[in-house]
């Protein structure tokens, strides 16, 4: 008898603490529900031969992206995709406000939605010198849900279509010719300001800039860095300053130089990671010992009144 | 040896079907918890399981990140992991970060538990040592109780150089180190040559240091930690190990390997197989080396997830024999005399969505002057045989949402071939069964809560329960069946 008292209490005590456990959980949940709008519900991204889906994917997963929003990105990126997650106070960058739908890497041009492709390839790649790290580990399947997810908090993807992918040219030779003419542009049209003469991200306008939600911003130090942030190659160099990081002071030069001069500035520009020796770097280091004396240093203001 | 290979065919037959069966069975057979009264342990034998909110602080991520539910470790947790806990991104190095991080986590599970097992004996007349012993019985204990402690550290040194410390106490606060390791990843540029030296776990795909299951006779794996009866070896492949290991991975971390030399002593300190020394005698270890390899890889199947396949194999040697003073003493470290030993089998990890399942098979073998404890220079009894045994579980997770899973495990351990052909066939044999869940009532990336309910029962047949709950004792038969259950009701928290 004792022991039938007993394992009734036993079994009830495990069944209350059932119940207090599903009501708390029921509005616990409520600290990372997402908040997406209801006309960007269904949204879905297109990768290759994968359909992602922020909400109902039509086979038994109601919740595709919105899980995986809630398990990844909200921490960060919060639950409105405003970039207000908890741990935007402490995160230089700020994360990605997605209800504006303004995206640094892109393959299309400036002031264009990116393609899927380019989020995919974001989240696959990570950003270099953030926060944001590569979840290349997630399956494919769940990258692609993730990219609608992100579609979904913004209208701008159901009134407006992705730009057209700008056309990148073959790649010329990186010659001493091509990194000269590199420098010149690299002068010429003042990248040198904001990154300064060595590529340090130390030139005079360095310590002003904002993006566009006003938040201070650093131009990239070619000297230390091993990719950039929106890849690592020299067509991603080129992509960079052709389509600009929209939401950032770094604008597109598609307008100012023509694709093959763009060529040139690449080159240029790898020769500024001297931490890399890059082949560019090694080139223009061997024309400089036969040439010394020869170039001008880049910003060298002319003094008042000479 | 046709009757091994039979047996692990048998098991894993009989593993897979009934798996399916308990999960669906599972939160109905809340209502058939053994009530039996029981006494027991405290936990002696639960294992300590990680999370280190200490990197989610350090990256701005919340635990589910890294963590299907923690501490058990995603596909991203398991890629930072074989980065050398690093995200990759220019800012791993502690120069980034601020001065006052720190990189400590503490974790602790205040807790209510319930302790049964049958088959003791107790004094006839409760108090009255002088009235004998009565029949064998059921002794019952329950009450609050605290879990270990562990204090850990970990994080990186430089780029590329990480490190783990990681004192680990009893409920007393006894403490040791459960592991310390300094690994140099990305050796010549390459992702494929990471060094890992020190103490640390053995590359087990299902890991029992990260697992879901904290009550005193499912807070472990049976088969990570069996040893037949009358064996000298003391290994376990759950168990922390000493040496050093040489580790690659893919950029997404589905293709893993892992080549481990080991020493022959069990992770123990001071040559001896204890981590806590003094170390009784038989503890002392030998000079030899062990090695471990094991061999991960995962494939992409749509939505469902990525599925995960990691074969293994454990080859050593343990001593018989050790030096003595000429007052008797054994010296510890001198052991010679070593005889083989092997495990070897295959860990996996599915998704089916939401539902994981972790299936485990293993084949293991100790030779014959282990299995009987005989030094190799003593010449063996009739009878005496290499102890072989297969032993298998699958466990499986359902996750509701990042904070709320559901799991359940089923474990056996079958003797194949006893040490000494005079042991009845079916000792040692285990059967065990343990479910519950986990809420994580928070979920961020300052610090981790989880509300924990679990329920275990586990069979042994002659033998004291690997959890030691009860009084310890054998049954006053070989072949009698020992039950031992566990209920468990805590609030695990780390910070």
């Amino acid at each position: 008898m004792k022991t039938n008292i007993q394992a009734k209490s036993f079994v009830l005590s495990w069944v209350l603490a059932l119940v207090v456990f599903l009501a708390g959980a029921t509005s616990g949940f409520a600290q990372i529900d997402t908040n997406i709008h209801a006309a960007t519900k269904n949204m879905e991204s297109h990768i290759g031969d994968k359909t992602g889906h922020a909400y109902g994917d039509g086979q038994g997963r109601p919740d595709a992206g919105v899980q995986l929003y809630r398990r990844y990105c909200v921490g960060c990126h919060g639950a409105g995709g405003d970039g207000e997650g908890e741990n935007a106070l402490w995160i230089d960058p700020k994360p990605r406000d997605f209800t504006l739908a303004t995206f640094k890497c892109r393959s299309t041009p400036t002031g264009t939605l990116p393609t899927d492709e380019d989020l995919f390839n974001n989240i696959t790649r990570g950003f270099v010198t953030t926060n944001m790290p590569a979840w290349n580990a997630l399956t494919e399947q769940d990258r692609a849900n993730l990219i609608a997810m992100v579609k979904a908090f913004s209208t701008r993807w159901q009134t407006e279509k992705p730009g057209t992918p700008i056309m990148i040219p073959p790649e010329t030779p990186a010659n001493i010719d091509s990194i000269l003419h590199g420098r010149e542009l690299f002068e010429k049209i003042q990248c040198w300001k904001c990154h300064g003469p060595e590529g340090h991200g130390d030139g005079p306008s360095a310590l002003t800039l904002t993006d566009t939600k006003g938040n201070p911003i650093r131009p990239y130090d070619f000297a230390t860095g091993t990719r950039f942030k929106c890849g690592a190659t020299n067509q991603d160099l080129y992509r960079i300053f052709m389509t600009g990081l929209d939401g950032t002071p770094m604008p597109s030069f598609s307008d100012n130089i023509k694709p093959e001069e763009a060529w040139d500035l690449v080159h240029f520009l790898r020769t500024l990671q001297v931490s890399l020796k890059t082949p560019e770097l090694t080139t223009f280091q061997t024309w400089l010992k036969g040439h010394p004396n020869t170039l001008k240093p880049i910003g060298q203001e002319v003094p008042p009144g000479a | 040896m046709l009757s091994e290979v039979i047996g692990f065919k048998r098991l894993a037959v009989r593993l897979l079907p009934s798996s399916f069966l308990m999960l669906s069975c599972m939160i109905l057979s809340f209502i058939f918890i053994d009530a039996k009264p029981a006494y027991t342990l405290p936990l002696s034998h639960s294992v300590p399981v990680r999370a280190i909110p200490a990197f989610a602080r350090k990256y701005g991520l919340p635990c589910s990140a890294c963590h299907t539910a923690w501490p058990e470790l995603n596909f991203f947790g398991l890629a930072f992991r074989d980065r050398g806990y690093q995200l990759g991104n220019e800012r791993d190095s502690p120069i980034w970060q601020n001065p006052s991080f720190w990189p400590v986590t503490a974790r602790m599970t205040p807790n209510w538990h319930r302790e049964s097992t049958d088959q003791q004996l107790t004094d006839a007349v409760p108090g009255n040592p002088a009235s004998g012993f009565g029949p064998p019985g059921t002794v019952m204990q329950h009450g609050f109780d605290l879990s270990g402690m562990d204090l850990w550290l970990a994080g990186t040194l430089y780029k590329n150089i990480s490190f783990s410390l990681l004192p680990s106490s009893d409920s007393t606060g006894t403490f040791h180190f459960e592991n310390a390791f300094v690994r140099f990843d990305n050796l010549a540029g390459s992702k494929w040559l990471n060094l890992q030296v020190g103490r640390f776990e053995l590359d087990n795909l299902i890991s029992e240091k990260r697992f879901l299951f904290l009550s005193a006779n499912g807070g472990f794996y049976q088969n990570y930690h069996f040893i037949p009866l009358g064996d000298s070896n003391t290994f376990g492949i759950g168990d922390n190990q000493m040496g050093v290991a040489l580790q690659g991975h893919s950029s997404n971390s589905y293709t893993r390997y892992t080549v481990a030399v080991l020493g022959s002593n069990e992770g123990g300190v001071g040559f001896t197989n204890s981590v806590t020394p003094p170390a009784p005698a038989n503890n002392f270890t030998g000079r030899d080396y062990d090695v471990f390899l094991a061999f991960t890889q995962g494939f992409q199947t749509g939505s469902l997830g990525v599925q995960r396949i990691q074969p293994f194999i454990y080859y050593g040697h343990r001593p018989t024999i050790f030096n003595q003073t000429v007052t008797g003493v054994p010296i510890p470290g001198t052991g010679s005399g070593n005889e083989p030993f092997y495990r070897v089998g295959v860990q996996s990890d599915f998704f089916l969505g939401k539902l994981e399942f972790l299936p485990f098979f293993q084949h293991a073998r100790d030779n014959v002057h282990l299995a009987n404890s005989v030094p190799s220079n003593t010449p063996l009894s009739p009878g005496m045989q290499s102890a072989i045994w297969n032993g298998g579980f699958i466990e499986t997770h359902y996750y509701v949402n990042p904070k709320l899973v559901f799991t359940q495990r089923w474990e056996i351990v079958r003797m194949a071939q006893q040490g000494n052909t005079a042991t009845p066939s079916t000792q040692g044999n285990i059967d065990a069964y343990s479910f519950g869940y986990r809420w994580y009532p928070i979920m961020f990336s300052r610090a981790g809560l989880a509300w924990h309910m679990e329920y275990s029962i586990v069979k042994s047949i002659g033998m004291v329960p690997l959890s030691l709950n009860g009084s310890g004792l054998p049954p006053l038969t070989s072949t009698t069946p020992v039950w031992s259950s566990s209920a468990f009701v805590g609030f695990d928290f780390d910070f």
